[in-house]
């Protein structure tokens, strides 16, 4: 180890004899100083936690029972009870619609977005000349792809007289104005999250290269051709990964934004087709101003969200391996 | 499952599967490689087809269906920069990088000061704490969004950067936190106590010795930062309403009304320069890494 914590040694205390050392940090004194320092140390954290994230979340529970918009003042605010979840579950259509919409995008773009990960992550597992240049340039996309720049040029791409239609008609097919279309446009987006694939991929690299090669070489002893090591080698030892990708990419998934966003024009558009839960509740709180409406909208995103979580670590005990408790 | 083969392994089938991975093997990994290029053509078609389109003059963007443009002209460049008329790009780009400097900084310091608590230091509801910070890693932003909105308000905050940067001194960003706990970690606690017989607070241990190995965890938060922030969309989209505080996200959005083959080009051409410093991180990313690391003292 060359590290070099040197300077350390310029502060001064006493000599003091090893065993008094010790018993002072048992007795408390020290230690009391190391609980002080510690509160000290987290306090901008704590003042963050209640501040910016426990108080607003309380203050939007409140909200969402109430009929409040941020153009009128407090004095007309009125408690309207469950009034808000019972209009947004009995009587509002865009509501259910926009929980579809994201749910039908969660649901096939993540998977298809990991699949994509994996398949490229295996092709570049093997000792390939350039790994690392293939690697950072499939990560590329994953860093650019959340800008409303690249929700631009997916626009113009995926428009009627676009570059993907310039594609198309090189076969011969006429395509059509692909995010004007109401059956396409929310295609289009889950195109543009699954061409972000590159961050699950850096992820899947990773844990393929801890799979033990013994393991493949006891495999293939065995007979197992190279199908039967992916299904009974690779995806068991690989299963924890992706896991963590699954549970961080689902809820990533769930509130994609800006896309959608840019490529409406901030209406959720055609017909309501890229209407994703987030751009329902920016529609409802900062173009409607109906606050409180939001916020329940706010508090259902929430509780599902959580749901979801709860039931992905459920369900993962079932097929989530863990090596730690080996040869069993 | 897959761990009963594991007991089998032994030193002569390790022989046979070399040589099976050896015959044939050229002529499966230039069938990989030929793979692998055809989808990082796939992938980065849409990169190199916007820089195509901003160097593309109007008549040709409609015209010219190929990458590269006939007559490749700058034109799109100073037209997207003055697209306002009163307020030009060069404004917007200022007050994303104001920004987005501003938040590197405080995410560094407020999430620095956060991990080392949780790592180091024994107090009383550690975990209790830690759990929490764990849960607001899931916590989705959205959720905060109208009542956060309303309390910035009542600062009279709306159309300044504060909305967007005090929340991140107040290490808001609980995936860096997580982070660097996860790095100090790794940090060999020998240091601390040698620190600590020196005659080293936990304010100078953290000084002394936590700060400068940590620099990896550093600089991976510094960059991390300033993209998520220069990419950010729907925050400075509702702090930030009059077009002489807007980022370049919030600038770029005027491009989406207009319609008509003459203000592609130009669209083309700021999304471009919008993408560049994203793009100028991505290339620095790696070799700032190493250099952490390198100079960090870790490498042993």
């Amino acid at each position: 180890m060359t590290t070099k914590p040197a300077p350390a040694t310029t502060s001064t205390t006493a000599p003091v004899s090893p065993n008094r050392r010790r018993g002072s940090a048992k007795g408390g004194s020290r230690r009391h100083g190391e609980g002080l320092a510690g509160y000290v140390f987290l306090s901008p954290w704590l003042l963050g936690l209640m501040a910016i994230t426990a108080f607003p979340m309380l203050f939007s529970l409140y909200l969402s029972f109430t009929n409040y918009d941020i153009l009128s003042s407090w004095e007309f605010v009125e408690w309207v009870g469950f009034e808000n979840y019972w209009d947004l579950f009995v009587n509002d259509q865009t509501f259910r619609h926009s929980v579809q919409v994201t749910l039908i995008f969660a649901f096939v773009a993540v998977p298809l977005k990991l699949a994509a990960a994996l398949g490229v992550a295996l092709l570049l597992n093997r000792e390939t000349r350039g790994v690392g240049l293939f690697r950072s340039l499939f990560y590329l996309p994953s860093l650019l792809g959340g800008s409303v720049a690249l929700a631009l040029i997916w626009r113009a791409m995926f428009s009627g007289d676009g570059a993907f239609n310039d594609f198309l008609g090189l076969f011969g097919i006429t395509g059509q104005p692909w995010v004007n279309d109401p059956d396409w446009a929310l295609e289009t987006l889950m195109v543009l999250a699954i061409w972000q694939f590159g961050a699950p991929m850096v992820i899947f690299l990773a844990g393929l290269k801890q799979v033990p090669t013994e393991l493949y070489e006891a495999a293939s002893v065995d007979g197992a051709g190279k199908i039967r090591q992916f299904f009974n080698v690779t995806l068991p030892m690989l299963s924890p990964v992706i896991f963590f990708n699954l549970v961080l990419e689902t809820i990533n998934g769930f509130q994609g934004f800006t896309a959608a966003f840019v490529i409406s024009n901030g209406t959720g558009g055609p017909v309501d087709s890229t209407m994703l839960y987030t751009l329902y509740l920016y529609t409802k709180g900062f173009t409607e101003f109906q606050m409180g409406y939001a916020s329940a909208l706010a508090w259902v995103f929430l509780i599902a969200i959580g749901l979801i979580t709860v039931l992905f670590f459920s369900t993962g005990r079932f097929w989530v391996h863990y090596s730690d408790g080996d040869n069993d | 499952m897959a761990t009963e083969a594991a007991p089998m392994s032994t030193a002569d089938g390790s022989g046979s599967a070399a040589r099976r991975r050896a015959a044939g093997g050229t002529a499966r990994g230039v069938a990989r490689v030929a793979v692998l290029v055809a989808i990082l053509v796939v992938v980065l078609y849409p990169l190199i087809w916007v820089l195509g389109s901003s160097l593309k003059s109007p008549t040709e963007v409609a015209s010219n269906l190929s990458v590269i443009p006939r007559d490749p002209t700058w034109a799109n460049y100073p037209d997207g920069w003055n697209y306002l008329s009163n307020i030009s790009f060069g404004r917007f780009f200022w007050n994303s990088t104001v920004i987005s400097m501003a938040t590197v900084v405080a995410n560094a310091v407020s999430c620095l000061l956060a991990a080392y608590a949780f790592a180091r230091l024994r107090f009383r509801a550690r975990r209790f704490w830690f759990a929490i910070m764990i849960g607001t890693l899931l916590l989705p932003s959205h959720v905060l969004i109208v009542p956060q909105y309303i309390m910035f308000n009542s600062f009279g905050w709306i159309d300044t950067p504060l909305p967007l940067i005090v929340p991140k001194l107040l290490a808001t960003e609980a995936f860096f936190v997580f982070l660097m706990v996860q790095f100090m970690r790794g940090i060999p606690r020998e240091l601390d106590d040698a620190a600590k017989i020196d005659g080293c607070s936990p304010f100078g241990v953290f000084r002394y010795v936590i700060v400068p190995l940590a620099r990896p965890a550093l600089v991976t938060t510094a960059i991390f930062s300033f993209i998520w922030t220069w990419n950010d969309f729907l925050t400075q989209l509702i702090y930030l309403p009059s077009v002489e505080s807007y980022t370049v996200p919030i600038g770029l959005r005027l491009f989406i009304d207009s319609t008509g083959q003459t203000s592609l080009g130009p669209m083309f051409a700021m999304s471009v320069l919008s993408l560049l410093p994203v793009f100028l991180f991505f290339l620095a990313f790696q070799k700032m890494l190493v250099q952490g690391i390198n100079t960090s003292g870790l490498k042993g």
